[in-house]
């Protein structure tokens, strides 16, 4: 069948569509705990000006943010804060986990650091660096918008697979079977 | 480094000569008074030799140290804001008697400090008006500044409910 399109009408898919609107106007939420912070803030200032890839508004409330950048090292006092803040954040929402400490701990390999918020939210993307350069957490923005364009969909479906659910292999070798059941679930679900 | 000789002739004259040691080591002037004196010997520097200001509270864990005889060593630096003398007070503590008189009456700032010293080594400070946690959540077993703790802790920051793709 051969449809006649006038002038200035284009024809696409619902699910590229929306995809194309999210992909240019993520709105971070600054999750900015530590040095990473700094690099972040450079990421959006006028010299890199992360403008240039329609994620400038910086949100810090989480209700208008869809992009959380956590920027630094999460100890445990703050995980709990980390995902009632994720939980807050309406969908569809990514997560860049920006900088050694916020991807695996780095050098704080001690009691009270979380090793690497993939373990307890869901991460899109990491940034390796101590700290990553701004033109690296904006590699990481591109490579976001083209994973969101590859896959993303109108209604979100990306997001439910099983795929999606499982633990990170980190957490999966832990064997969470074996930790001390004397001690008490910190902060518990928002 | 201010010259602390009238302090200490008043120190001896109000507790006599052997309740105390004194030293110096790199400009820092020292004094080691027994657990059960700390609390007047800070009380009497404070309202009379007019140690005004008290610098900081802290504690340090001597296990498998080498040479030292007691568990804990408590410090408190207090200073004079008139005259510049300086003086490090230490108390020494063991288990299980791990209690010292609060110093919150003499000065407010110690609150804080103290439930530092509470939250990472437990020395309970009798008479704090409100010694709780003050770094670590309130659910948190043990005392991780003590040698005896693991470096790597015992799976605290493993110990959180895990949020997936399809909540939120
Ligand atoms: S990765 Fe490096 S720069 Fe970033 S928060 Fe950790 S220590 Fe700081």
């Amino acid at each position: 069948m051969e449809i006649e399109v006038p002038e200035n009408v284009a024809l696409t898919k619902l699910d590229w569509l929306a995809s194309w609107c999210r992909k240019n106007s993520l709105w971070p939420m600054p999750f900015a705990t530590a040095c990473c912070g700094i690099e972040l803030m450079a990421t959006g200032a006028s010299r890199h000006d992360v403008a240039r890839f329609g994620a400038e508004v910086f949100r810090f409330s989480p209700r208008q943010c869809d992009l959380m950048i956590v920027a630094g090292r999460v100890v445990m006092k703050m995980l709990p804060v980390l995902q009632r803040i994720w939980l807050q954040m309406p969908e569809p929402k990514w997560c860049i986990s920006m900088g050694a400490c916020a991807s695996t701990g780095g050098i704080f390999d001690t009691y009270s650091v979380v090793q690497g918020i993939d373990r307890f939210i869901p991460v899109d993307m990491y940034v390796p660096g101590c700290p990553p350069r701004p033109e690296q957490l904006i590699q990481a923005i591109i490579d976001l918008q083209d994973k969101i364009q590859r896959e993303g969909s109108f209604l979100g479906n990306e997001f439910i697979t099983d795929a999606r659910q499982q633990p990170k292999r980190a957490l999966q070798e832990l064997e969470l079977g074996q930790l001390p059941r004397s001690l008490p679930i910190i902060g518990g679900k928002a | 480094m201010v010259d602390l000789s009238g302090v200490l002739e008043q120190l001896k004259s109000r507790f006599g000569e052997r309740s105390w040691d004194y030293s110096e080591f790199h400009k820092n002037q020292r004094l080691v008074v027994a657990a059960d004196q700390c609390f007047s010997v800070l009380e009497f520097l404070k309202k009379t030799c007019g140690f005004d200001m008290l610098i900081d509270v802290t504690c340090v864990d001597y296990l498998h140290y080498r040479g030292a005889k007691d568990r804990f060593g408590l410090v408190y630096i207090v200073l004079n804001t008139v005259t510049g003398q300086r003086l490090i007070v230490r108390a020494f503590l063991n288990e299980p008697e791990l209690k010292i008189p609060s110093v919150v009456p003499l000065w407010e700032g110690a609150n804080w400090l103290e439930r530092e010293v509470f939250d990472m080594y437990g020395i309970e400070f009798t008479g704090h008006p409100d010694l709780r946690r003050i770094l670590l959540p309130d659910e948190f077993v043990g005392f991780p500044l003590r040698k005896d703790y693991p470096l790597r802790g015992r799976g605290e920051r493993h110990n959180f409910e895990r949020i997936t793709r399809g909540e939120g």
